[in-house]
């Protein structure tokens, strides 16, 4: 699979499906009476995703993965920063309504995100409908069949309503919707954190087998460090609002070299006791700073061992550490 | 006589759509110290188990038969009185959403010193002391200014030791922690377990660990049994378990779980979906989504068989075996 790093982004319109250069998104929070404060939930993030690849994106929660995934597809606007999609600049009305006719997004919780009063075909071809694809109602049933086929689900479910499902099924519903405009990129956000061990396996299988049935293009947001390893090509981990470190899956768990990659793959318990007894566990100091009060400089600094003064100072940028390998810390170099 | 000693345990809910058995005859005992892990899915009857020890199971659920044992002293069908010594005493839980457990108006000191002056003869003036020191034990820092503050001005994290606090505060035997790491990021999930294991040890305490996550159990128990459908199906040492799981669900299991250490290869998953517990098979629960079933799988249920030491699973497939190689 192809790795390619930062510089080679910048060559043009060349190669990637997906381009994003200095990505920003800033929410503004109230603090009281005519005061807001501001919220970085995305501070400068740069990538690239090529076709038919998947793209981990790991962090904790508040790291601003979901943000990405969110603001990729201009469901936030972003507050700064390029999106290139397909080779077009993605900010007018009509760059991001034909946008989302080849993107779409499959979200975390299968039950908040599919409407209780709609029927599982109407829920499924309703990206059908904004975008006039439907065509005729034997044509938009015909339609919602073969996407049910693609998530194994048997037809008689198109006329039921999401309460009669259970977590798994209704994850194969989301799925099938966001696969109905025939998309070529698919946000998946945390799509399996909330389902039972034993449905995982069956849905990561099931994204693996659409990416190579269909040629799908994933970013894959999750905080299960063993799942992105399992599906993804290369990843990206974040630690507020920035990209501290991108690899591939291999290299990255071999070969960890950002601090908090290290920290983080060392905190995931290994399903092997004799394994999970020997090692050591690196296990942080303290908590997330929150994202309104960001620490400046390096903001893992306040639980980095490392940390030096150049490390309060200035903000550590992604630099090259190995073959399509880059992390983003001053003691590296 | 073992510190905690459960048997034939039975819990049900009485729903107006039929009466779902939650837990059916769970057997285990803990002793002073150790470490036990109760593995399974939603819906698999741990959380169950625990609030039927503890007996704080809400309508409609009634334990409906078994046998709970405390040093030897029947929790089950006793007063109120005898269950309330013992509750939050000798017997703590902590829960896994420490923000709904916490209550949002009252400080954490408040929180901690009801704790200790319910369960505990300490003077008020007393209580304010040992709570900060509750505080310090768990590793808050700034214990002074922490106990001054409400639950939602500390992290996950940080809650989640105010729990442990509080739930050791009066010096309990047994701590039965119910996904106590589920709603926290890895980092955070490293040092919570990292400090039970030390407390554990500092204390003398027994710990019943509930979780869905194997590698937690994987690092943390001596003992783990795995439910299913409201039954113990497998219980052994980790290595029993992780190494030698004698039961398809158990198999299945470590099979469908993605790891860091392997290398890539497709995931077997299990098939189906988790068992609705108001249609109850009537043979194995777990037979309609085991690809090994047999026809007595599906007609009658396993009883647990020893497979070796202190190592039992519930599986027909093992018998099987057996016979077959009695016949040769």
């Amino acid at each position: 699979m192809a790795e390619r790093s930062i510089e080679s982004m910048a060559e043009g319109a060349g190669g990637g499906l997906l381009r994003v250069e200095e990505l920003k998104k800033e929410f503004h929070i109230s603090a009281g009476f005519l005061k807001s404060r501001v919220l970085r939930a995305v501070d400068g993030v740069s990538f690239r995703i090529d076709a038919g690849e998947t793209v981990g994106l790991v962090g904790e929660s508040g790291c601003g993965k979901t943000t990405v995934g969110r603001v990729l597809l201009h469901l936030y606007p972003p507050t700064g920063g390029r999106i290139v999609f397909d080779g077009k600049e993605i900010g007018t009305k009509d760059s991001i309504r034909d946008m989302r006719r080849k993107a779409s997004i499959v979200f975390q919780d299968p039950y908040s995100s599919l409407n209780p009063r709609m029927t599982v075909e109407d829920i499924i071809a309703e990206p059908l409908d904004v975008f006039g694809l439907a065509g005729t109602k034997q044509g938009r049933a015909a339609r919602v069949r073969e996407l049910l086929d693609a998530v194994e689900l048997p037809h008689e479910h198109a006329g039921r309503y999401i309460h009669e499902f259970s977590g798994g099924q209704r994850q194969r519903i989301g799925i099938a919707r966001a696969l109905a405009v025939n998309p070529r990129f698919i946000v998946c956000d945390e799509p399996v954190s909330a389902l039972d061990v034993s449905i995982q396996a069956q849905i990561i299988n099931m994204f693996e087998d659409l990416q190579a049935e269909f040629g799908l293009t994933y970013l894959f947001i999750a905080h299960d460090l063993s799942v992105v390893k399992h599906i993804s090509n290369r990843i990206m981990v974040m630690y507020l609002g920035k990209v501290v470190e991108t690899a591939s899956a291999g290299e990255l768990y071999s070969s960890p070299a950002h601090p908090y990659t290290k920290s983080l793959l060392s905190a995931v318990p290994i399903v092997d006791p004799r394994l999970e007894r020997a090692r050591t566990r690196i296990v942080l100091e303290g908590d997330v700073p929150s994202p309104i009060d960001l620490p400046g400089g390096c903001n893992f600094r306040t639980r980095c061992r490392y940390a030096t003064q150049r490390c309060g100072e200035e903000s550590p940028a992604l630099v090259p550490v190995g073959e399509g390998h880059e992390a983003a810390c001053w003691n590296i170099s | 006589m073992s510190l905690l000693e459960v048997r034939g345990l039975s819990t049900s809910f009485f729903t107006p759509a039929g009466e779902i058995r939650a837990v059916s005859g769970v057997s285990f005992s803990l002793e002073e110290g150790e470490t036990i892990g109760v593995v399974g899915e939603s819906g698999s009857g741990k959380s169950v188990t625990a609030y039927s020890i503890m007996q704080i199971l809400t309508h409609p659920g009634r334990i409906t038969g078994g046998s709970v044992k405390y040093r030897g002293e029947e929790l089950v069908g006793c007063p109120e009185k005898t269950i309330a010594s013992i509750r939050g005493n000798k017997i703590s839980m902590i829960f896994q959403d420490s923000m709904t457990s916490l209550n949002p108006v009252y400080t954490v000191g408040n929180q901690l010193e009801e704790a200790i002056l319910l369960h505990t003869d300490r003077e008020k003036s007393q209580a304010r002391a040992r709570a900060v020191e509750m505080l310090r034990l768990v590793g808050i820092n700034e214990p002074d200014k922490r106990v001054r503050q409400y639950p939602h001005e500390l992290s996950g994290g940080m809650r989640q030791r105010v729990m442990i606090a509080m739930a050791l505060a009066c010096e309990p035997d047994i701590l039965i922690a119910d996904e106590p790491t589920t709603a926290l990021d890895v980092t955070i999930q490293a040092q919570i377990l990292e400090l039970m294991k030390e407390l554990q040890q500092r204390l003398g305490l027994a710990i019943i660990l509930i979780t869905h996550d194997l590698g937690v159990v994987a690092g943390m128990c001596d003992k783990i049994v795995v439910m299913y459908a409201g039954r113990i199906i497998e219980r052994g040492s980790a290595e029993d378990i992780f190494y030698e799981p004698r039961h398809e669900y158990t198999k299945g299991l470590l099979r469908s779980i993605p790891s860091i250490e392997n290398e890539k290869e497709r995931l077997i998953p299990i098939t189906g979906a988790p068992v609705d517990m108001l249609m109850l098979p009537s043979g194995c629960a777990f037979s309609p989504r085991c690809d090994q079933a047999m026809k007595i799988c599906l007609s009658e249920l396993p009883e647990e068989m020893s497979m070796g030491d202190n190592h039992n699973a519930a599986c027909w497939l093992n018998v099987r075996d057996m016979a077959g190689k009695a016949a040769v």
